[in-house]
Formats: structure tokens, sequence, C-alpha cells
């Protein structure tokens, strides 16, 4: 087991097009996107406009639509795409043997 | 072969001026010059006056530009952005620029425009102290209101005005400091500031008039403003907004003659003959120009000059609008009144209206429209025709369809067919009557086409109606009356009608496969298409549909409405706005089990529990349903609730069992999607306690039986519905009602509510489908029953039984040093 990476579960917990939450004691909430063709990715789980949770939002290509006032997202940059200006912090994330594994260390980042 | 040598043109300013200026130029002989343009802003040419539409949220700065890169590109143009122009030398006719180029010129137009007045008080210099100019501004205002806190805008003109409407809107506190008594004196007499000062109160600014100020307070940021009489307003950001001064500078420095601006002829030349120019900086017979309006004709003047031959500028009477949604506002010309002045004044105090027109000698020489400006062009084109008007003058007060003898329901068209030929249409782009017509008669018989070709209404839209009204006077038969329907997203090029008849003929039963035949361009649609794809395919096939979360906004997925924290609210069902103490006790008890924030009685007769988290929310339906009650789907594009009142059981003025009825209603067409949110009422008698005439179906019970009504609406449009028939039995009532729910649920577009839907295809079809056609309604409503065998299952409780139960849980949850993860 590598200690850079944590392990938190099956992808197949993780639906196509769909997110899901990971809290993190006393850090930020963590979003986990899949894409629909299986690649996962991870962002801090507030839009960077108004902190709007963007694991409500739709997922459609590399993008998610925050569900409070449809700012998109990049889930590959974390950056607002389109007229809107902002960014949420992005967390390295892999797929191994069916499961999914977060840096330890950016996941943890700010956690006290 | 040797190119021929052409005059270069350089201008300076690629503003709204410069560039109209060349496009006029282009427009009569693209050959002529070599054009450079100069210009200060990093960006190509946008459309200044829709800043405000931008700040308040309204528009894009896509959506403002006038001119791309391509347009500049297209037309052999060369854009120096960026880089402004600091020295002309008249002697050599060559100009020199910030970044050391120079350039040479046979004819120089100079359009800088204006800046913005800035006052000397103390503070004026302090970070947090905006203008209100250009983009960039508008960007540091932005930046403020994301931040949120206080914003002081200081000057109550129109910039001042929808400064602070657009920062309002972005969630500011906003305080308008003006110096005067009335808000926008130069543009509204008293009365109609005060209504204009009234509304803005009612809307939560607060306005301060008389308010001079003293100081800006702070010590590396704006903290507060001072006012001589004392008073200090606490301001995170101020907005600067009394007022613009024509920037002269260059033309000071290269010695042309400077008034209050660049002192022009009717040919918008200077004093030197190769040197012109227009816009703002610009003093022409003594006036300096402040709107868009004049800019326009300068331009055209300009370029006659520059190309086919002088016609000359006469100077402009100029009329304004305030660009704040939801307050009409009409000015043009003189109303300081006068010895020699009438005045015609109409007041409706219950609407908000006020208008007033003043004249003299027998001509409108000024008019100020306040809540109905419907007419305003109309006076402004009487006014600078200079028209005796003195046979109209009883009746002129109420508008152009009365004062032309048709009364009310003169034909609108009418309107526009009586104005003259170089009346102004669209304000924001200052095309006139006369170009849209000649644009049609060229071959442009769509409102797109007209748009493409001439910007009408391409901008605020608001005389999109006047535009849709000359291609119906140019055209008459030929106009197909419908303006080309949009696609349904950028996702692809067919529209909802062509989508949904699509997926019925090619039998498409899911998402991907609508994307696959329909040729999609993106890979998986988009925030917008996806649930509209999934509502028509749910509609399509009610038996085999398979319901997709992913394609779900958030509420219909979590059955819950989100609440900007994040949190839940949740609202039970209480058929026809009914409840009993075990349903109170039960909610009682949630609010308090789980911490809920707040409970509030809703506009629909329902009780709203906030503050519920996702993961809590499979527990409190449990509660819930457990005292019988299922979901309200207060969270849908679904019905909604059926507001009732108590009818003849308990009313003394009770016609028909309104209560009963509504249960029935609401038991028969809960649980069902649509297009959108669907509200029903019915009320016991033509008093209308449940207020069922702006309910999308409303019943309302008479002596005879039931009037049925449809079509109404409570939200930013106020409408009222539209008496569908009389039937005279319950029965009827609730055949009726399914039939009409059902065809709005075949025809209308998604996220169309039934109002907007009923003005599109019409009262009369509605109810040639429901009221004329017996077979026809009755196929309706056997289609939507049927529907609703498939959809009256309670989400709640599938919930409860574990049905999703991903949507509610965490994946895994980190510990610092340690990870907890799912199974």
């Amino acid at each position: 087991m590598d200690a850079n990476w944590l392990d938190i579960g099956p992808v197949d917990q993780l639906p196509a097009l769909g997110a899901r939450t990971l809290p993190v004691q006393g850090g930020q909430e963590i979003a986990l996107f899949r894409t629909a063709n299986g690649k996962v990715f991870a962002l801090h789980n507030k839009c960077p406009h108004k902190q709007g949770p963007l694991s409500q939002g739709i997922v459609h290509d590399t993008t998610v639509t925050c569900p409070l006032h449809n700012w998109r997202i990049s889930l590959l940059t974390g950056e607002a795409q389109g007229e809107d200006k902002g960014c949420v912090p992005t967390i390295p994330v892999k797929v191994d043997g069916g499961r999914i594994f977060i840096a330890r260390a950016e996941a943890l980042a700010g956690a006290r | 072969m040797v190119k021929e040598q052409k005059e270069k043109l350089v201008v300076i300013g690629n503003g709204m001026a410069g560039c109209r200026a060349v496009e006029e130029i282009l427009a009569r002989d693209p050959e002529r010059y070599d054009i450079v343009i100069f210009g200060a802003e990093p960006r190509v040419n946008y459309n200044r006056i829709m800043l405000s539409p931008v700040l308040a949220g309204d528009k894009t700065f896509d959506e403002i530009v006038i001119n791309d890169e391509a347009w500049y590109a297209d037309n052999g143009i060369e854009l120096v952005s960026g880089d402004s122009v600091i020295a002309i030398d008249r002697e050599g006719k060559e100009l020199r620029s910030r970044s050391g180029r120079t350039e040479s010129y046979d004819r120089l137009l100079i359009a800088t425009g204006s800046d913005p007045f800035i006052i000397p008080v103390p503070g004026h210099d302090l970070p947090g102290v905006i203008t209100f100019r250009d983009l960039d501004d508008v960007e540091k205002m932005l930046a403020a209101a994301e931040r949120g806190g206080e914003a002081v805008v200081i000057g109550g003109g129109l910039l001042g005005l929808e400064a602070a409407h657009g920062l309002f809107l972005r969630g500011m506190e906003v305080t308008v400091l003006h110096l005067m008594p009335t808000l926008m004196e130069r543009q509204l007499d008293e009365a109609a500031g005060f209504l204009l000062k009234t509304e803005l109160e009612n809307r939560g600014q607060t306005i301060l008039t008389g308010a001079d100020t003293a100081e800006i307070v702070g010590e590396s940021h704006v903290e507060a403003v001072k006012l001589k009489d004392g008073t200090e307003i606490p301001a995170d950001i101020v907005v600067m907004a009394v007022g613009i001064r024509p920037n002269v500078r260059l033309a000071l420095e290269a010695g042309l003659e400077v008034g209050r601006g660049i002192v022009v002829d009717d040919d918008m030349r200077t004093r030197d003959p190769s040197i012109f120019a227009v816009g703002e900086c610009v003093e022409h017979r003594g006036l300096v120009y402040g709107l868009v309006a004049p800019l326009w004709e300068m331009c055209k003047a300009l370029a006659d000059g520059c190309t086919t031959g002088a016609t000359g500028y006469r100077g402009s009477v100029t009329s304004t609008k305030l660009k704040v949604s939801g307050i009409d506002l009409f000015s043009a010309g003189d109303f300081s009144g006068g010895e020699d002045c009438e005045d015609v004044v109409m007041r409706d105090a219950a609407r908000g209206i006020y208008k007033r027109v003043v004249l003299k000698q027998d001509r409108i020489v000024g008019a100020v429209l306040y809540g109905d400006t419907a007419d305003g062009n109309w006076y402004f084109d009487l006014m600078r025709q200079e028209e005796d008007v003195s046979d109209i003058r009883e009746a002129i007060i109420f508008g152009q369809a009365f004062a032309s003898g048709g009364g009310a329901l003169a034909d609108p068209n009418a309107a526009v067919a009586a104005l003259s030929d170089d009346a102004e249409i669209c304000g924001c782009n200052g095309v006139s009557k006369g170009s849209i017509v000649s644009a049609i008669l060229d071959g442009s018989g769509t409102l797109d086409a007209v748009r493409g070709c001439t910007k009408a209404s391409a901008s605020c839209g608001s005389c999109t109606n006047l535009v849709e009204g000359l291609l119906t006077i140019t055209l008459g038969e030929d106009y197909s009356g419908e303006r080309e329907v949009k696609p349904m997203c950028g996702c692809t090029s067919f529209t909802h009608e062509d989508a949904r008849r699509l997926i019925l003929e090619k039998e498409l039963k899911e998402i991907p496969a609508v994307m696959q035949e329909l040729h999609w361009t993106t890979p998986d649609g988009c925030s917008s298409c996806r649930p509209a794809l999934n509502y028509y395919l749910l509609c399509a096939w009610p038996d085999e549909h398979k319901e997709d979360p992913q394609s779900r906004f958030v509420n219909e997925r979590l059955h819950a409405n989100i609440q900007k924290d994040g949190s839940y609210s949740v609202v039970p069902r209480m058929w026809g706005g009914i409840t009993n103490p075990r349903e109170l006790r039960a909610i009682a008890d949630v609010v308090e089990k789980y911490d809920a924030g707040m409970v509030k009685v809703t506009g629909g007769q329902r009780l709203d529990i906030f503050g519920i988290q996702k993961e809590d929310l499979p527990a409190v339906w449990a509660d819930l349903n457990a005292a019988g009650m299922v979901s309200g789907h207060a969270y849908g594009k679904a019905l909604r609730t059926v507001k009732t009142c108590v009818g003849s059981d308990w009313c003394r003025f009770g016609t028909q069992d309104s209560t009963g009825l509504g249960i029935k209603m609401e038991r028969m067409s809960w649980g069902s999607w649509m297009p959108h949110k669907f509200k029903i009422a019915v009320s016991g008698c033509p008093r209308n306690c449940a207020e069922a005439t702006i309910k999308d179906f409303g019943i309302v019970c008479v002596d005879s039986g039931y009037e049925l009504m449809v079509g109404g609406n409570g939200g930013i449009h106020l409408r009222g519905t539209d008496l569908l028939c009389k039937v005279e039995t319950e029965g009827e009532a609730l055949e009726f009602c399914a039939a009409f729910i059902q065809l709005y649920r075949e025809e209308a577009r998604y996220l169309d509510r039934t109002a907007p839907w009923i003005e599109r295809v019409g009262l009369d079809y509605v109810k040639q489908r429901i009221v004329e056609d017996a077979e026809g309604r009755s196929a309706l409503r056997d289609r939507f029953l049927h529907a609703q065998t498939f959809l009256q299952k309670d989400p709640w409780a599938e919930r409860v039984a574990g049905a999703e139960a991903h949507l509610h849980q965490h994946l895994a949850e980190i510990r610092p040093f340690a990870a907890v993860g799912a199974e």
C-alpha cells in the first residue's frame, strides 16, 4: 500500500455521470465525479461562486453544472467555464484494480 | 499589376462611435479606404450601453459584442487594441501611440468618447472607488459583489441607477446618493422621479436625495462615505456615476478648437480639414451629447461626407429609457414647462402609471412616461416631426391606438405603420424604420434575418414586437409570423418540437439513443438538454420509461428543494390543503427531531420544513410516511398543489363543494411529471378566495356549475387565466382538467409554463382540442390516466425502502491518518 494514496472504495459505487461526497474531518468536503467514459475526478464540493454543492450538479462531458446558479465547472481544472470567473481546487485521484485512490496530502490539505 | 493606392483612414477609438462610423463608411464604399483603428481597451468593439445588463446578469459579454475579430479581418481593418494614441502631429499627418508606434493618415477620425467625471472629494482615489464606464469597471463591481457587503453609488442619474440595480441584484446592500432632490432630474419631472424612487426603495435599495458627498473615508480601502450633513454610510465599494466629460485631451494638445467638446461642423469636420470627430467627445452647434442616438446620426453624416457626398448633421432630439428590469420609463425633449407650454397629464395610481406630454403651440416638445412606455416611440416621432397635434389633443394622452380612433383594440401593427420612415425603432443600435423595411424588402424575411442584417432588436430586445410588426406589414401574407424557432440548446440543431416528434417517429426510448440518432454534437448533452430529453421520453413512453437520475435537476433527483446553504426543504402533501392533528404532530416531531431551521406555510397551502441534510432525508420521509403523508412534489416540474377554499361545507357564500373537488383533482393528478410546475386551485364562489385565476388550471364554482380557467401565472409575469369553458358537473371538471394537463404535457416545450405555452399556440387552439373535440378530449384524458398508473408511486416511500440509497450517503469519509471506505 502506498502511503501517498488513500483507498476510498470501489469505483462501481460511483454512478456514471454522477457524483458522491467524501467528507474530510476538519477539512473541506470533497466531491467525486465519474464521467460517461468512466474517468474519475475529485474537486472540493464547493462552487467558487456561492459555495453550492457541486456533487449535486449535472455532469456532462468533463464539466459539472452547479445546482444553485448553473455555473459550469471543469472537472479537469476546477475552473469556471464561459463568462464566469473562479476556480475550485482539484485533488489528484486514480482508479486501480476497481478501487478509487485519492492523493492523501491534497485531500487532507487544510485539515487539522 | 500595381495596386491602386487607397486613402488611409485612421480612427482613434474602438468604441461605439468609432466602429459605427467605420461601418457606415464601409456600407457606402467598402473599397475607398485603408482603415486602421486604435483602441485603448484590449478587446473588440462592444455595445457600451449594454454594460448595465451585463452587470445585472441579464447578458454576457459575448452577447454585447458588436463586431468580433472576424469582422475586422473580413473588412481588411487593422485593429490596434490595448495601445492608446498619445499625440497627433498635424503637420506631418502622423500619430504616435503609447507603445511607440507611428502611423500616418490621410484622414483622421477622433472618437475618443468621454471619461467618467470623478468628484474631487478627499478619498476619491482610494482603492474601492470605481467608475462605470467600461468592462473593466463592470468586472471590478462583479468581483466586489462576489464578496458581498455594502455598495454606495454616488449619482442618481441613468448610469448610477443602472449600476445600483446591477449591484443590488448581485446581492449587495445598495445606497444611492443623489445631489438633487429628484432622481434623474435631467430626464424626469418630480412626479415620475418620485414613482421611481418609491419603486426602488420598495425593492430594497436606499435612496438618499439632496445628499452632498463631503468625503470618502478609509485607510487603505474605502470604508464609508461621509455626507456634508455629517451622515456616514458604510461602504465596501463606492461607484462614482456623477457624469461624464468629453475626452478632448488629444485634440487640445494638437491645437484643434475645443470648447466643451471638440468643435465640429455639420460634416463632423474639425477646424483641420483632414481631421474629423464623432460621438461623445464632440461639440456640435454648441451641444455635447452623452447618449447613443445622436452618435448614430453623426456617423451617418460623417460617412456621407467621406464617401457619397455631404448631407450634414443638424443636431439630435434625444430620448431616454432606463434599463432596469421591471421599471418602464421613457423621457424625451423638454418638460421644464414655461409660460407658453401646456401639460397633458394622466395618472393611474393603482397601476403605477404616470404620463405627461408637454405641448407648445400645438406641438409636442416633451414627454415623460412611467409605468407604460408603449407609446414612447409615437410621442417621440410626433415630436421630431413637429407635427401639429391639435386634432388629436383630447385623446393624445391615451396613446396612439386610442388617439387614432381605434380604441384600445386597434391593430398594433397600424401603430408601427403610422410611424415615419426615419422613426427610430431600435434605440440600442440606432436603427430606423426605413432601414428595417429596406432590409426586409432586400430579402430578410425573418426576425433573425433582420437582426443579423440590421442589428435591430438584437441587443435588449425591447423593440422585438415593433420589428415583427414591420415584418408583418411589409411582407403581408408572406410573413410566416413565427420567429425562427431556436434549437434546444448548443448541443443540437433540433428544436424542442423536432426532438419530440422524432422520439415518437423513430421510437427512441433512451437519452443516448436520442443523442445518437439526432446527431448531438456533445458526448452526453448538457444540463439544459438532458432534463428536457428525460421528460420527453417519460411522456412519450409511460409504460417503458426508465428514469435517469443523472438527467434530473438536483431537486427532482433528491425529491426535496435544495437551499442556498446546500440543505433541503421538505413539503409533505396535504390533499386540497386539508390537514389533521396526526399529520401536524408528525410534522412537529420531524422539525424537532431533525432540528429543522424553520417551518413555513407556503402560498399553496402546505407546510415547508427547512434545513434538512441530504443524509437525513430518507429518515424524515419515513417518519412522514408513517403518519400517512406522501411527497408534495414541491420540488418538481410536476403537479404542485391544489389550493382550495372551504366551499359550501362551511362558507355562507359557497356555491359548490370546492374542497371536496380540490381533493379529487389532487388525487387524480399528483405524481405526474410535466414540462414545468403546475398549480391548480378551486374556489367555491366568484369571490375566488383560492386565487384560482392565477393558476395553471383554476376552477371558479358558480351556482350553475364550474367555470374552468387556464393559463394563469402569479410569477414574474403576472397573467390572469383565460376562460376555457363552463361545465355543469364535477365529473366533467375532472375530465377537462385531465385532458388539459395531458395536452400541455404532450405539446409544451420543457420549462414552458402553461401561460407562455397558451400565448404561443393560442387559446382557440386549446379550446378546439379540449372543448370542441369531445373524442379527442376523452382520448387525452385516457392517456393521462394511463400514464398516472405508472407515476403515482410515492417517491419518498421508494427511497425509504432503499432505492437510490447512494444518493443520500457519502462515498466514504476521511479522518486524518485513516480512511473509512465503502464496502
